[in-house]
């Protein structure tokens, strides 16, 4: 095991380099200056300009500008917003209330999407498993910020069960809409896939010798077919958070909720380039570690894991 | 015991030997088609009838992609202030958008972008990915590593949040659907490649490129003979949902505003437009969406019915 930890956590860093290498030579290679932008319309005196580069080391080598942004990442300097404030400090504030609403959706798209992905997939071909997919068919083609407006609309304007956008501080009880709409973006793909696992599952042998041997099905399923189903859910769950940060970025910035997301939907609205890129990068490292993070508990579930290669 | 001939005991039944007559092995009728995966999916694409319904939608999409003027003779680009989110009108069905445009003849003008741009998007995946998937998967060894390891770094970065970066470097006048679709594609072939070559690897193994090989056919040949044809199958499927999910990006990086420009007719730019009078006129709002949600939701039934026709696994799923 530890063995695995160390090579799994040696792959990471290249991938991690790399990442930021990537972002940050994209932002390098696009044309347009950022500290021009930054004045919007004013034409700022080449002074001025100077000692903005000066300030943001924009004057620096391209190579220079990465490793010091690098550094910084090691000692918990991520750059500063353009409004001044330190983007670490931004995240600390923030990124709590991003956590409460990734959990909620977390819980309602395992709850919903395994059971009714199980539902489906043992009742395969009737008329409940054929109603699931059409309904996760259509979860699937509908894009999160139709979601996420119509579901403002029905049940905030419409008939007030929720309030439309999230009040101070964040509580739990505004968070449930967001919460719901931003699990609507995964809740299909899990169904979907529980069901193929859970039909694979029912055609094993272990299962056939369990009902033979004159187990009751409330035993067999949840014991023999569903925990043998969840592998694949788990796994997905990990190549989800990407999707699910795009949806944050949507969701927050529609319901208002003061977490990550909103911070970059509004940075994107007000087209600030640099403090787009600093919290996409924070997204992408997050989303990296949280992967690494599965793939280690995933190796811990499933011993196979660990001994390949 | 004179007698040393075997007799067989009791309980051995030995079946009368029936010959089977050799005209009979024969009798292969070569004409019929020899079985053929294309042809297989393909008998059984014509049963579905999501695979028929998705293509007309398709096709429905698609004609009114290039022709917009012959559904809707009212100028997307005329747009009167007087009749601000004003409801349905004879000539209007649709109602106006809050500056006034047709939302009927915006939404007809509007497909065109999202069909482009999930075609181009698609092409340059399909592109990348085969290039990337096909030399990695083929030759092996260190080329693999490299290339693998490139594009593990393009697939650990959520291919719209990337898409977010790179357009929020463009000034909104230099944004269109090329650039766009640019912006998209260069971060979303990694799954295409990793698919591929997961294929070819398990392709190179087979006997028929071992033959191929033994009659000295250069590798290039082989690749592309026989390595690339009997591996496409997943990689079509895969492709035919990403092109639903260009459509989605496009649309999602218009609404939040990097996408195209106001001045380009697309549906994310309509629904981004009309989210702060969604609760006084919602429709202006839905009409897009539905038919975002519609143009998406085609390809992906027509995705997943040929992912099962393709694949005899998931015929038995059903």
């Amino acid at each position: 095991m530890a063995r695995y930890i160390f090579f799994r956590l040696l792959q990471a860093i290249p991938v991690l380099l790399g990442t930021t290498l990537l972002i940050y030579f994209m932002v390098f290679a696009m044309p347009g200056d950022p500290i021009l932008a930054l004045f919007g319309d004013k034409t700022p005196t080449p002074a001025q300009l100077e000692a903005l580069r000066e300030q943001y080391h924009l004057n620096e080598p391209f190579i220079m500008q990465y490793l010091r942004f690098l550094g910084g990442i090691f000692v918990g300097d991520l750059g500063t917003t353009y409004s001044g404030q330190p983007v670490i400090s931004v995240l600390q504030s923030t990124f709590p209330v991003t956590l409460r609403l990734a959990l909620i959706a977390l819980i309602l798209e395992t709850v919903f999407g395994i059971g009714l992905g199980l539902l489906s997939g043992l009742r395969k071909g009737g008329a409940s498993d054929n109603i699931i997919l059409a309904f996760s068919l259509l979860l699937i083609s509908l894009p999160i910020f139709v979601i996420a407006f119509v579901l403002q609309y029905l049940l905030t304007f419409q008939t007030s069960i929720f309030r439309p956008t999230v009040g101070e501080g964040a509580p739990w009880g505004d968070l449930i809409l967001p919460g719901i709409v931003l699990a609507t973006a995964s809740v299909a793909q899990i169904i979907r896939l529980t069901r193929t696992s859970v039909i694979e599952t029912m055609g094993q042998d272990f299962v056939r010798t369990a009902y033979g041997k004159g187990l009751s099905r409330g035993r067999v399923i949840p014991v023999h077919i569903l925990r043998n189903s969840l592998i694949p859910v788990v796994t997905y769950i990990g190549t989800d958070l990407g999707v699910m940060m795009v949806g944050a970025t949507v969701t927050e910035g529609i319901f208002n909720v003061p977490g990550v997301g909103r911070t970059l939907f509004q940075a994107i609205k007000q087209s600030e380039g640099p403090t787009v890129v600093s919290f996409v990068t924070v997204m992408v490292l997050l989303y990296l570690i949280l992967n690494l993070l599965i793939d280690l508990l995933y190796a811990v579930l499933d011993p196979r894991i660990r001994y390949v290669k | 015991m004179s007698n040393n001939e075997y007799t067989p005991g009791p309980g051995h039944y030995v079946a009368p030997l029936e010959e089977t007559p050799l005209a009979a092995v024969d009798a292969v009728n070569v004409d019929e088609k020899p079985s053929n995966l294309w042809r297989d999916a393909w008998q059984d694409l014509r049963g579905r009838i999501s695979f028929w319904i998705s293509s007309v939608l398709i096709l429905l999409i698609v004609i009114v992609a290039i022709f917009p003027q012959l559904f809707s003779s009212v100028d997307p680009t005329k747009c009167d202030l007087q009749f601000s989110n004003q409801g349905p009108s004879e000539g209007h069905i649709l109602g106006y958008t809050k500056l006034g445009c047709d939302v009927y003849s915006r939404i007809i003008h509007g497909t065109g972008t999202s069909v482009s741009v999930g075609l181009i998007v698609t092409v340059l995946v399909f592109g990348l990915g085969v290039i990337f998937g096909a030399i990695a998967g083929f030759y092996g060894g260190w080329v693999d590593s490299v290339l693998s390891r490139v594009g593990d770094i393009f697939f650990s970065i959520p291919y719209i949040l990337a898409a977010i970066v790179v357009m929020s470097q463009f000034k909104a006048e230099d944004r269109n659907v090329w650039v766009i679709s640019l912006a998209i594609g260069l971060f979303a072939w990694p799954s295409t490649a990793r698919v591929l070559r997961a294929e070819i690897i398990r392709v190179k193994q087979a006997d028929y490129i071992t033959s191929a090989k033994s009659i000295g056919l250069s590798n290039f040949k082989i690749l592309m003979r026989h390595v690339l044809p009997n591996s496409i199958a997943p990689v079509i499927v895969i492709t035919t949902l990403s092109l639903a999910g260009a459509i989605v990006a496009e649309a999602t990086l218009s609404y939040l505003g990097v996408g195209l420009p106001s001045t380009i007719m697309s549906w994310g730019n309509d629904i981004g437009a009309a989210q702060d009078n969604l609760r006084n006129s919602p429709m202006t709002l839905i009409y897009p969406s539905i038919a975002l949600s519609i143009t998406v939701l085609a390809f992906i039934m027509l995705g997943e019915a040929v992912r099962d026709a393709l694949d005899p696994k998931a015929r038995a799923r059903r």
